[in-house]
């Protein structure tokens, strides 16, 4: 079943187009990667389904209702939640009311629930639990990454946006999150990443888009771009 | 030397009297301006608008004496949200008219300025033509009793009561910001207001209840201000307003608890910059402890965390 579907989205900074029409889609369970260089287009592509960036033409539908101009908070509403790019946690918050603010958007009758989103968070990374008390402002960078994801899940998303979560992490941090994102899916969330370190991404994907200058030039199962010689020379680094 | 050391505890006294009711009034400009970053100039006239509403609902009431026991009360809350709500719904709609339409065009913040500047005359001059030009005078709700003397300083009914409210207050909004959903809500979008977006905040209602929450403080300055020194005017709020914007400043705006703490030292300044010159001399002292502040230390006593907690 298709959860996302964006049709030929055109997005401007300005007078200088990001987006040159690009159509990507993702079903239901299945985790989805938008690989490709700095400047490519992805995480407008990202501000843009969140809602943070206006639509110059193209439409954006989500689970079947058109949310193309819809205004950003009520998207997560919806069911669409993203861990924003870098360190997009709340620096002055503890890590309990930032992850407070993941759940800012479910109802008072929900709360039975969110208890156990809580738990949920802090069994994926138990390392939030340890610190459930310091401000997050102070925290490494992975730590803090592990907390905007643990954050947006505590809206119970449906469907999980990450921009760049391996960003400026050491390599095992890297492979750790990455493991996290594969249990956060099968236990039953759909996943759209974006991602520089391509071969990360692409091991765990389905599916994968390539884009380049504002358009989609490949998509495919995220096995044959990896198999793929000239995607491995171009984005994996061979 | 020694004619100073006299002053000193009235100078406390009062500095600490003065200073709450700044303190409250700081609190309007550091709440807007954390999460607009923009100083709303118009505030002044919310704190204005605030001790009219108090005043005419002791006229409303037919208070011309000053109450007794229980009634006396019974009066002070009325008076009390009369003015939080003249004030705040004031503060709300000054946001939906003069600054909304602004922010949704992607204005500069000179236009907010002007804009502002704009509102303050309007309801200065709406003031002015209804209600005259001259101080109108309130009853005596609460009678200047001397409860004890420290020294010099007398530690008087109405004083004890302008600090103990705004004490009160100062806690109750400290503990919303700090403790509910909604102040979550109030920090989220000061911290990082896209990332406050993806979390479903819906920034406007945040706006409006920021303007609303600091509108209240100014409604309980102005109450407090009218009973304490019993007078208001169409320009009431000019200098208490430049009063409160200093101390938010020398807080370091945007802070919450810097706002305190600068009505707070602000107040003290005040008065023993007066003691130690002359009376008259109270404003030139405040203002030049805002150049100052500007000049050498802008981000306040507390300021910086808030840059701190960015990076």
């Amino acid at each position: 079943m298709q959860l996302l579907e964006i049709k030929d989205l055109e997005v401007f900074y300005g007078k200088i187009q990001a987006l040159r029409g690009i159509s990507v889609s993702v079903n239901s369970g299945e985790i989805v990667s938008l690989i490709g260089a700095n400047g490519a287009g992805k995480t407008t592509t990202l501000k843009t389904i969140s809602g943070l960036r206006k639509v110059h033409s193209g439409s954006i539908t989500f689970k079947g209702e058109d949310i193309t101009n819809m205004v950003g908070h009520k998207r997560v509403h919806l069911g669409l939640c993203q861990a924003p790019e870098g360190r997009g946690v709340f620096p002055g918050m503890t890590v309990v009311e930032n992850l407070e603010m993941g759940a800012y958007s479910r109802k008072k009758s929900e709360s039975g629930k969110v208890k156990e989103d809580f738990d949920r968070v802090f069994d994926l990374f138990p390392r939030l639990n340890e610190r459930r008390k310091q401000i997050a402002g102070t925290m490494s960078g992975g730590e803090q990454q592990m907390l905007a994801i643990g954050r947006a899940l505590m809206s119970s998303p449906e469907l999980l946006l990450l921009d760049e979560p391996s960003m400026g992490l050491a390599p095992m941090l890297v492979s750790q999150i990455f493991d996290i994102i594969q249990e956060i899916n099968r236990q039953g969330t759909t996943i759209l990443v974006v991602e520089q370190n391509a071969t990360k991404a692409l091991s765990i994907s389905n599916r994968a888009y390539v884009l380049e200058t504002g358009s989609v030039t490949r998509s495919a199962d995220a096995k044959e771009l990896l198999d793929d010689d000239s995607i491995r020379k171009a984005y994996l680094g061979e | 030397m020694h004619n100073f050391l006299v002053q000193v505890p009235p100078s406390i006294i009062d500095g600490i009297t003065t200073g709450a009711i700044y303190a409250l009034m700081a609190l309007g400009y550091t709440l807007v301006y954390g999460v607009l970053r923009l100083i709303n100039f118009a505030h002044s006239e919310v704190f204005m608008v605030g001790t009219f509403a108090s005043l005419f609902t002791l006229h409303a009431l037919g208070i011309t004496k000053t109450p007794t026991g229980l009634a006396i009360v019974g009066v002070f809350l009325i008076i009390t949200i009369a003015a939080m709500a003249g004030s705040s719904i004031t503060a709300v709609l000054v946001e939906r008219i003069a600054y909304r339409p602004l922010r949704k065009r992607n204005s500069s913040s000179l236009a907010n300025l002007i804009s502002a500047i704009g509102v303050s005359f309007f309801l200065q001059e709406v003031y002015a033509l209804r209600y005259g030009r001259d101080l109108i005078p309130f009853p005596r709700i609460l009678n200047k009793t001397v409860l004890f003397r420290i020294g010099e300083g007398e530690i008087r009914l109405d004083k004890v009561v302008v600090v103990v409210v705004a004490l009160v207050m100062m806690f109750v909004l400290d503990r919303f910001v700090n403790g509910t959903r909604l102040g979550r809500g109030i920090r989220a979008v000061a911290q990082d207001s896209s990332t406050a977006v993806l979390m479903g905040v819906n920034i406007d209602r945040i706006v409006t209840l920021t303007f609303l929450l600091g509108g209240a403080m100014a409604g309980v300055a102005a109450m407090l201000y009218g009973m304490f020194y019993e007078v208001t005017q169409y320009n009431i709020g000019f200098v208490i307003g430049i009063k409160g914007f200093t101390a938010a400043v020398l807080g370091g705006i945007g802070n919450i608890r810097g706002a305190l703490l600068g009505g707070f030292v602000l107040g003290l300044v005040e008065t023993f910059g007066g003691a130690i010159f002359h009376a008259q001399w109270v404003d030139v002292v405040s203002f030049s402890v805002l150049v100052l502040v500007l000049l050498f230390r802008p981000t306040g006593i507390l300021g910086e965390s808030l840059q701190r907690a960015k990076a």
